[in-house]
């Protein structure tokens, strides 16, 4: 018969602790390991203020969707126009990155310097790919305790407002002749001009009507929205979605695809057209699951 | 006692005379008939003062003044005048400076048309604003180093020069005011092309008369504009500031930009070249420096000239040809697609990143039989 008594307790208690101390921490590193638990970050040993930005409401906007669109039988059409409610109020920033702001996570050796001359620090970043804006985005976010992400094109187009560019080319879609919409997208591109009206400082560009500064202007900037190609049958079903995120879609003063990692578009991705002059970003905010919580909960209270 | 001015004519002396002129018949006989194998045409200077003489407006490239194909009248006198320009030009998106030096104000200087066996009487000036000496070389013409041993004018003065257009082709014509002023004035923009047409037009092989709808001149230009310690192209005061930094980077023989037209761009856009299903274009493409290899992206060379010189029969059917630095070359071509053609020097790293590319817009009804999508990009399988 074995007995537990009070001679054994130390033992037993120890026999118990040290595998349990043990197993938490390897379950502890772990989970830190995977990332499933954060530690806190002192990523940056410099103070980083969270950047302006604007907050848009929810509306009702309509916006051009997004990648190519073909019918099944291989004739090109303009993407179908996508009415959407946006439900969340999106936090945006007002600015795009400027040389300053970027400046601190190339310091930090979170980023990669950017490509070319830059004006001075209180320009907009230039020169910096989808990868690098994406980097940016997640220092900003260590270093700021928050959720920072590239806006889809979608989110680009709610808070552009009347300053998004409607990427149509108007071509009829009876035309089989395919130099219509080579053409046309020459033409477009050809009458957006090239900025030699060069780069302007932060804040030159003005603000639209929700309050979002230098939208549409030298600079192009990216979305996290892949490239992509849907095809449409006869009665406008989707055949197929080919999405393509080596490619991303930059917005400004046109849609435009661009390889994740090109820094410089002066020379285009292809022999034709013109392509966009300076790549730059501005970044959205995600709220907090406290601040959903707490927004959830306002919004039933003020439905009573 | 003998006369002295009086020859004593013996049988021996008008023998002599005879055989001596004899002989100097033959050799006059012979000079044409050497001639002829040369197709080169010598002899006594003709009076002038009857040829018909006809002023020329000259155009700034691509474009080229108005002029007969097949020449109407006969040979006449064709009188240019041409202005040099040292001006402070832009030649990339960048907003990059060159202190070029120009025929006319445009790099490159327009193109001249005449025909075989014209004249060409040009006026050249050199205004006091500008600094520097300067001068022009006809790779057309024959003698006095093309005519810059008879045209180097200082600021402040202008000259006339006359050569007979004896070759048929298209000809570089550039500045070479000596030694090492030559590739500097060459690189700083100073070159251009003349067009000396045959007098019954371009031909092929078999003799048929080619005509041309329209004629667009592509001069090439390398520059080579130095950098600093961060990569960026610099600016200078003057060209002559420019000069020993521009000179290190001319020996290394690798331009910084390779542009049509003068600048980055500068024949895109708005200033695309246009043309339409159905019309034959003549282009002249020169590059007075440096080697290049034209190609028309969707399109091609039906008759080419690479090295220029209508009295070869062109090639016909090439995609890409082949014009040796100091040369000009023609090509003509009928387009049959409508669309966006890239017209470029086909070493693509010069082409996409040093600036070498033209467009050329196209309207006009598509051929299925030519090229078709017979299915639409689909996923795989």
């Amino acid at each position: 018969m074995s007995t537990l008594n009070a001679r054994h307790l130390p033992v037993a208690l120890v026999g118990i602790a040290l595998p349990s101390v043990l197993l938490a921490l390897l379950l502890g590193t772990i989970a830190w390991q995977t990332g499933f638990l954060e530690l806190p970050r002192f990523a940056t040993t410099l103070v980083v203020a969270s950047p302006l930005t604007t907050t848009i409401a929810p509306r009702l906007f309509a916006y051009r969707m997004a990648g190519d669109h073909q019918l099944e039988a291989g004739t090109i059409i303009d993407a179908p126009v996508a009415e959407v409610g946006h439900p969340q109020p999106l936090e945006i920033m007002t600015y795009q990155v400027t040389v300053g702001e970027y400046d601190r996570c190339v310091v930090d050796e979170a980023c990669a310097p950017p490509q070319g001359r830059q004006v001075d620090a209180a320009y907009p970043v230039t020169g910096v790919s989808f990868d690098d804006a994406t980097d940016y985005a997640g220092w900003l976010s260590a270093a700021t305790d928050a959720d920072w992400r590239l806006p889809s094109v979608e989110e680009w187009v709610f808070a552009a407002a009347e300053r998004a560019v409607d990427p149509a080319l108007g071509v009829l879609e009876e035309s089989d002749n395919p130099a219509d919409r080579w053409l046309a997208t020459y033409a477009l591109e050809t009458s957006l001009g090239r900025s030699s009206d060069a780069l302007q400082r932060t804040g030159s560009g003005g603000m639209n009507s929700l309050g979002v500064a230098d939208l549409a202007g030298a600079v192009w900037e990216w979305t996290s929205t892949c490239n992509s190609r849907t095809t449409f049958d006869a009665v406008g079903r989707v055949v197929w979605n080919v999405q393509s995120c080596g490619v991303r879609l930059l917005e400004g003063r046109h849609r435009t695809p661009m390889s994740s990692f090109i820094r410089d578009a002066r020379t285009g991705g292809c022999s034709t057209g013109q392509p966009p002059d300076a790549l730059g970003f501005r970044l959205v905010r995600e709220p907090s699951i406290a601040e959903r919580v707490f927004a959830w909960g306002k919004g039933l209270a003020g439905s009573r | 006692m003998e006369k002295p001015d009086t020859v004593e004519v013996s049988r021996r002396t008008l023998i002599g005379a005879a055989a001596f002129a004899g002989l100097l018949g033959a050799v006059v006989a012979a000079v044409p008939a050497v001639a002829e194998e040369t197709g080169v045409t010598t002899g006594p200077v003709p009076d002038l003062d009857h040829l018909p003489r006809i002023k020329v407006d000259l155009v700034d490239p691509p474009f080229v003044h108005a002029h007969e194909q097949v020449a109407t009248t006969g040979p006449s006198v064709v009188e240019f005048e041409i202005t040099i320009e040292e001006k402070p030009m832009v030649i990339d998106e960048y907003g990059t400076v060159v202190h070029a030096m120009t025929f006319n104000g445009t790099v490159p200087g327009p193109l001249m048309v005449v025909h075989e066996g014209d004249y060409v009487e040009l006026t050249l000036i050199n205004p006091d604003t500008n600094m520097l000496q300067h001068n022009i070389d006809f790779h057309a013409a024959t003698g006095a180093l093309g005519g810059g041993g008879l045209t180097l004018i200082n600021p402040g003065e202008q000259v006339k020069l006359r050569w007979k257009a004896t070759r048929p082709g298209v000809f570089v014509y550039h500045c070479a005011p000596g030694g090492p002023m030559i590739p500097w004035h060459v690189v700083s923009g100073m070159n251009g092309a003349i067009m000396v047409l045959p007098r019954d037009g371009i031909k092929n092989g078999a003799g048929k008369l080619l005509n041309y709808d329209k004629i667009f001149y592509i001069g090439e230009q390398d520059f080579y504009i130095p950098r600093d310690e961060d990569g960026n192209f610099k600016s200078y005061e003057s060209s002559g500031d420019a000069y020993g930094d521009m000179l290190e980077v001319m020996k290394t023989l690798t331009p910084t930009h390779e542009v049509f037209n003068g600048a980055v761009g500068a024949l895109t856009g708005e200033k695309a070249l246009k043309a339409n299903v159905g019309e034959t274009v003549l282009f002249v493409h020169s590059q007075a420096n440096r080697d290049t290899r034209p190609h028309l992206i969707g399109g091609h060379g039906d008759y080419v000239w690479n090295t220029g010189k209508f009295r070869n029969a062109p090639q016909v059917d090439l995609e890409t040809w082949h014009i040796p630095g100091g040369c000009a070359g023609a090509m003509i071509y009928t387009f049959l697609q409508p669309g966006i053609y890239a017209y470029v020097n086909h070493n693509l790293i010069e082409a996409v990143e040093l600036g070498a590319t033209a467009h050329v817009v196209v309207e006009g009804e598509w051929n299925d039989d030519l090229m078709t999508q017979v299915e639409p990009p689909t996923p795989i399988g």
